[in-house]
């Protein structure tokens, strides 16, 4: 059922980022970002919701969201690494927001020629709402980097810190590629997205007058196989401890 | 249940149902209810609505006030939410447009396609007209407002700002 597993990551990419860009709420340079990133934060969260329900469908255990996003442990989830990371300054979360929104609109526009029905939906969805995601990224990049002397170091320094986060992204990994290969909630393998994707990235980092890292000397991986990252432990107990302090509760 | 409610029937009382984040425009009129089907024999309304934004915290107000209309006329209604064809603020109504330029939000545009390549950045050079007083002299102060749907902008003739519905 690899179907099921792949659409877990993803749903789990979404969900931790979520988590991390609401903590911007209260904490961004001006009361403008709060919102867009609590709007952006709440698209994320929109698309887990749409697609926990259905893996607990696909995967036959009839889970819904909550069991998925409140009840599982660390070694459950299976989001990248970049999602994870704790909150840094405002310009390392462009940088992350920037290559995770355009590697959503690739992936979001790859779903939206998915045969499974509720798949296709969240893409169709969802890729109006990354674009403008990405829109806004860049928009910031390009304002830093062509900005004053301390912005532009600042972003690219946001720069090199992301970059060893983004090629898990991109990892053909077993269950990406069995579940290309079953058709169908899986259309393009994550390897294929990332020449679109990389050019879009390059472009702005150009616009910006910024330059493109130099391959990182480490790269993050694991994620996809539960294996995460010291500050995802003290995120899923930031997110998950009302639920599981009340087990049950409704209101 | 108590006294059957006759005013409206209850396709028209669900149709009527305000938006809750923009109350002057009706779920109809945005665009979001898609369907009503009414089994008179049974008493049963199922009605298909869309949310605007994937992540739209309006989806479970606006399924209980159609529980709560149908329920009123002596109804039972199933409300089921459908993500796909996604909503376009081209489903919008000209009616509801009006109503929320009345209200000071600036009504969404027709949505541009060819937004598909690469996209190079730029600050957006789009014209939205200022609702209060009519210039299309406005310049956006954010790209997101207070809620998914709408941005913030500023009146540069009359120096108000308002929202902008989106255009998606």
């Amino acid at each position: 059922m690899a179907s099921a597993t792949y659409l877990l990551g993803l749903a789990d990419d979404a969900l931790i980022y979520a988590q991390r860009l609401g903590e911007w709420m209260t904490n961004a340079p001006q009361i403008e970002e709060d919102m867009a990133l609590g709007n952006i934060a709440l698209d994320l969260l929109g698309q887990a919701r749409a697609l926990y329900p259905h893996v607990g469908e696909l995967d036959g255990t009839g889970r819904g969201e909550d069991d998925f996003a409140m009840l599982r442990y660390e070694r459950e989830f299976r989001n990248v690494h970049l999602v994870e990371q704790e909150r840094g300054d405002f310009a390392q979360e462009m940088a992350r927001l920037l290559w995770f929104s355009a590697y959503q609109v690739e992936l979001h526009r790859s779903l939206s020629g998915a045969t499974d029905e509720v798949v296709r939906g969240v893409g169709q969805k969802a890729v109006k709402e990354v674009r403008y995601h990405l829109d806004h990224a860049q928009q910031w990049v390009v304002r830093l980097g062509d900005g004053t002397d301390e912005s532009h170091r600042r972003m690219q320094a946001a720069l090199d810190w992301v970059a060893p986060y983004v090629d898990e992204l991109f990892d053909d990994d077993p269950v990406s590629v069995a579940a290309v290969r079953e058709g169908s909630v899986g259309v393009h393998s994550p390897a294929s997205l990332r020449p679109a994707v990389q050019h879009v990235v390059e472009l702005t980092v150009s616009q910006a007058t910024l330059t493109m890292p130099d391959p990182p000397a480490w790269r993050s991986r694991g994620g996809r196989d539960g294996i995460h990252s010291r500050p995802m432990g003290y995120l899923l107990a930031e997110l998950q401890h009302i639920a599981r302090s009340h087990p049950g509760a409704t209101w | 249940m108590s006294a059957v409610i006759t005013d409206l029937s209850v396709v028209e009382a669900i149709s009527r149902i305000p938006d809750p984040e923009v109350p002057v425009i009706s779920i109809a009129d945005l665009g979001i209810l898609r369907s009503i089907e009414v089994d008179e024999a049974d008493h049963r309304v199922v009605v298909t609505i869309t949310p605007t934004y994937s992540g739209c915290p309006a989806m479970e107000a606006i399924t209980s006030r159609i529980v709560f209309e149908a329920d009123r006329r002596g109804y039972a209604a199933d409300v089921l939410t459908r993500l796909s064809p996604a909503w376009t603020t081209d489903w919008m109504s000209d009616e509801g447009k009006e109503a929320l330029r009345r209200f000071g939000i600036a009504p969404p545009g027709p949505v541009t396609h060819g937004h598909t390549g690469p996209v190079a950045v730029s600050l957006q050079k789009r014209v939205v007209t200022c609702p209060s007083c009519g210039s299309d002299d406005t310049t956006e102060i954010a790209h997101f407002g207070s809620t998914a749907c709408k941005a913030l902008r500023r009146c540069e003739s009359c120096r108000e700002p308002f929202d902008e519905f989106k255009a998606i």
